[in-house]
Parts: structure tokens; sequence; C-alpha cells
């Protein structure tokens, strides 16, 4: 059981913020701190991790204290043995693939783990390259082996896969998913993406503006979100056209083109490179 | 008949100097790097004094403090022998102190040029400050490093006033090739003195040449 409180003034991008969390999380769990930029996740995994101080608090890991302001306890990182995956992978450029995760090695532990990362990961074939000469999937799975190779107790993971194409963010998740079944730690994972809640998760903790507004299992999180929230598209508008008595809109958004059927009220309302968003309503038949 | 001496002297002056300062330098920056100390800004701004200040008054100042007629240069001597008016030790301390900003300043941006998460990165795989140093941070800045100690080997060689003041002018023990050059014009010896200038420009033009050229490849790899 890790039992967390934290209380940090912040300096959030809209102003001052408090971040005050109070939460447990059962040892084995996969949990996600889901929330916008800007509303504290990454402070909070800063904090647990002991590379920021917060000005009250106490963290609790199985009977182990490692921060208590009120006893002067504070663990410095070197003592909380935590993996990290940080957001902009943090390899270092100055070693190979195989030197990154050697040089994670505790004094004397078997380099056995070594080769079995190497395999899980399979960058087998690139251990020698420098993390430079890497794509971005591969310097993140890199981050997450790199992370394991002292069979931390807590594997703490910082948007890791913020930076990748849909598909790479896919085949991530399910390494993560593999290496947390395969060595049983637990897993603290920090997201804005719904899709990796749902399927990574067995606990998700909702941050809004420093504080938990929700907590529980990650179809919470669908229950909590508002509808437009799920069905949203943002997107300019490329041309309306006319035919016959409807017109066709035709919407570019990040990645594809969308087409919809309007009616000439809605589209009087609207004109080409119009930056516009549609959300979708469903109500029920009567 | 060219006297190499001076210029084997302001070879074995640089070599020196810049070995020193670099083993001062490393330890120096790193403080200034990630030290919220209070009194950081003061010791900023006495590391780049050298950069400023006429040469002369900091030999001026060298000249008056290390006299043994003075209580500390009386100590020093007392106590280790050290004589460092008018003396190649004097030159040493002298050009460590002049070129100082030379080789703290490349440094220290290299090390604030290396991503915070690289340093946190290597605490929490449980490595301590000393071996986040040498393993990660050192490495990962050795062209900056590289740049220090050929601008101060440089530095040093065109150095002048500063070796005037406190070294003097003595052959084979404080008469460098800068100085040369200048006791030689005076004599109107101009031979002599085009024969120093012409090397010294051509050596600080290789040296500078080489960090351009060596900077260039190392940021093409990266």
């Amino acid at each position: 059981m890790i039992k967390v409180a934290l209380n940090k003034q912040l300096n959030a991008p809209n102003g001052l913020m408090r971040l005050q969390v109070n939460f447990e999380i059962e040892s084995g769990n996969f949990v996600t701190i889901y929330g916008k930029s800007g509303a504290g996740k990454t402070s909070i995994l800063r904090m647990l991790a002991g590379l920021m101080m917060p000005e009250e608090g106490k963290i609790m890991v199985e009977e182990q204290t490692w921060l208590d302001t009120n006893k002067r306890i504070n663990l410095s990182p070197q003592k909380r043995k935590v993996g990290f995956v940080f957001q902009d992978y943090a390899l270092f450029p100055n070693m190979t693939v195989q030197e990154n995760l050697t040089f994670a090695l505790l004094p004397q532990q078997d380099k056995k783990i070594i080769k079995d990362l190497i395999e899980i990961i399979e960058l087998g074939d690139l251990k020698n390259r420098k993390p430079t000469t890497l794509s971005g999937g591969q310097k993140q799975r890199l981050a997450l082996a790199r992370a394991l190779v002292q069979r931390p107790s807590i594997l703490m993971l910082d948007e890791p896969l913020s930076a990748l194409d849909y598909e790479m963010r896919l085949k991530l998740q399910k390494y993560i998913l593999q290496v947390h079944k395969e060595y049983g730690h637990t897993s603290i994972l920090i997201s804005h993406d719904i899709d990796e809640v749902i399927n990574l998760s067995d606990k998700v903790l909702i941050l809004e503006n420093g504080q938990i507004t929700h907590q529980g299992a990650p179809n919470l999180l669908l229950k909590h979100l508002r509808s437009d929230h799920l069905l949203e598209l943002t997107g300019e508008v490329i041309s309306i056209e006319k035919s016959q008595s409807v017109y066709t809109l035709k919407i570019k958004t990040d990645n594809s083109i969308h087409s919809f059927l309007i009616d000439e009220k809605t589209a009087n309302t609207i004109k080409e490179l119009d930056k516009i968003k549609l959300s979708l309503n469903f109500s029920k038949n009567r | 008949m060219t006297n190499w001496q001076p210029l084997l002297l302001t070879l074995q002056l640089a070599i020196i100097t810049t070995f020193l300062l670099l083993l001062i330098s490393i330890p120096l920056a790193y403080w200034l790097a990630y030290s919220n100390h209070k009194i950081k800004p003061i010791i900023s701004t006495l590391v780049s004094m050298p950069l400023v200040l006429p040469p002369t008054v900091l030999g001026f100042y060298l000249l008056l403090a290390f006299s043994p007629s003075n209580v500390f240069g009386h100590w020093l001597n007392e106590t280790f022998g050290l004589r460092l008016v008018f003396s190649f030790e004097g030159l040493v301390l002298g050009s460590i102190i002049y070129s100082l900003p030379f080789m703290v300043h490349p440094i220290l941006s290299g090390f604030t040029n290396v991503p915070t998460s690289l340093i946190e990165a290597s605490y929490v795989l449980g490595k301590s400050k000393k071996t986040t140093l040498f393993k990660v941070l050192l490495p990962n800045i050795k062209a900056s490093i590289f740049t220090g100690m050929v601008l101060t080997f440089a530095h040093t060689i065109g150095e002048f006033g500063v070796v005037l003041m406190i070294g003097g002018n003595i052959p084979n023990k404080t008469k460098v090739a800068s100085i040369a050059i200048y006791d030689e014009v005076e004599s109107l010896n101009y031979a002599a003195a085009h024969t120093y200038s012409l090397i010294l420009f051509a050596i600080s033009f290789i040296i500078l040449l080489s960090v351009y050229l060596i900077n260039k490849r190392y940021f093409e790899q990266n």
C-alpha cells in the first residue's frame, strides 16, 4: 500500500495554484493520473520520486516513510529506488543502448536482466547504437527498459507516449502492460489520453486544478466526462457546397478530412476557413 | 640565431596553467551551475572580473600581495618557501587568475545546457552526485571542456600585462614570448620581434582553427 498526502503551491500556466492531494494505491496496481496539462500531474510524480519537495506532505510506501515534513524525513531520490520514465526520455547521449542499461545496474546486480530487457523491448540489433540515432518509439522503449533494470517496486511514467503517433502508442501500451504483469511492480502513469487510461489502468485519479475530483475504476472516467469530451471534432472549414436542397460541409482536422450534410440555416452561419468545433449529441428516440 | 627560450617558457606556462585551471574550474563551474547559495552572484562576478579589468591592475595587486615585504607574501615565503614575485610560480598563479573566466565560462555553459532530466534520471537510478558528474555530465560536455582548455591555452600565450607586472623580465625565468617581443622592439631589434610575433600568430591561428573545426564536427555528429 502506498499512502500519499501532498500540499504545495505551484506556478501553473494560469497563475498560482495549490496542489493538494490525498490518495492511496494498492501495491501491484496500475494507476493512472488523468488530467489536463497544468493540473499538477507531473508535480505529483516528481514529489513521489523525490525530485520535488512539497511544503507539507507525507508519503508512506508499505511500512517505510519516504517523506514526512512534520518529522523532517525526506528520502533522497537515490534512496527511493523507483523506476522513472521521463517525458523527454532522458537517455544518456554519451552511452549506447546497452550502456544506458548497464549504467542503471545496481552494484553486484546480475547482468542477465539487461539481456532479458533488451529482448523484451526488441532492441537487440540496435544495442550498440547511441540514443540520438533511435526513433521516438525506440527511445521510449529504451527509457522504459532502463527504468526497469533495478526491478523497482514502483514504476512511474510521465506521459511517456504523448510524443508518439497512434500506432506506436498502441504498441508501447502493450509493452508497458506486459512488463507490468511480468514484473509485478506498481505502475503510476500520467496521461491525458482516454484510450491509455482505459486500456492500461486498474484505477484512475482524475486531477483538476490541483485537486483529485474523482478516483476509482477507469470506466469512472467515462462517466465523469461530459459527452462532448468524447465525440468532438475541431477543424477548419475547407468548403461548403450546395447540392439540391442540402449543403455538404468539408472540415479538415489534424489528420483527416470529414464531410457532413448540413441544412441551409447552419450553412449560412459559417464560411470557408472558419475554425469550428463539432460535437455529437445523442438523444433517445421517443 | 633565435633564442627559443622565451617561446618554450610561454608553452610551459600555457600548458601548466591550462592543466591546473581545468582542475580548479570543473568544481567551480559545477558549483556555479547548480548551487543556489546567496554568495553565488559575488563569486560569478569575481570569476568574470579578469574579462574587464586591465591586466596591469590585476598584476599590480598580485605584486603587492605576494611581495615578501608584505604580510601575506612574507607568510608564503616563510611557510612554503614560495616566492611568487618575479618567479615562474608567480606567473602560473597570475595566469590562472587572469584566464579563469576563459575556462570557467565554457564549462559552466556546458553544464547549464545539459537537460535537468538527465541528472534526475541518474539520481533516480540511485547514482551519487559524484558518479553523475563523471559518468553523465562530463562526458556530455566534452566539447565545452575542450573549448575552455583551448581558450585558456591561447589566452595564456597572449598574456602580457599581468606577466610583466608580477614576473618582470628575467631571461629563462619569467621572460615569456610576448615580453620578449616588447623587449626586442624596445632595442629596435625588429627581426627577432618578427620571428616571435609570427610564431605566436601562427600558433594562435592554428589553435583557434582547430577549435572551430572540432566543435563543428562535434555538433554535426549530434
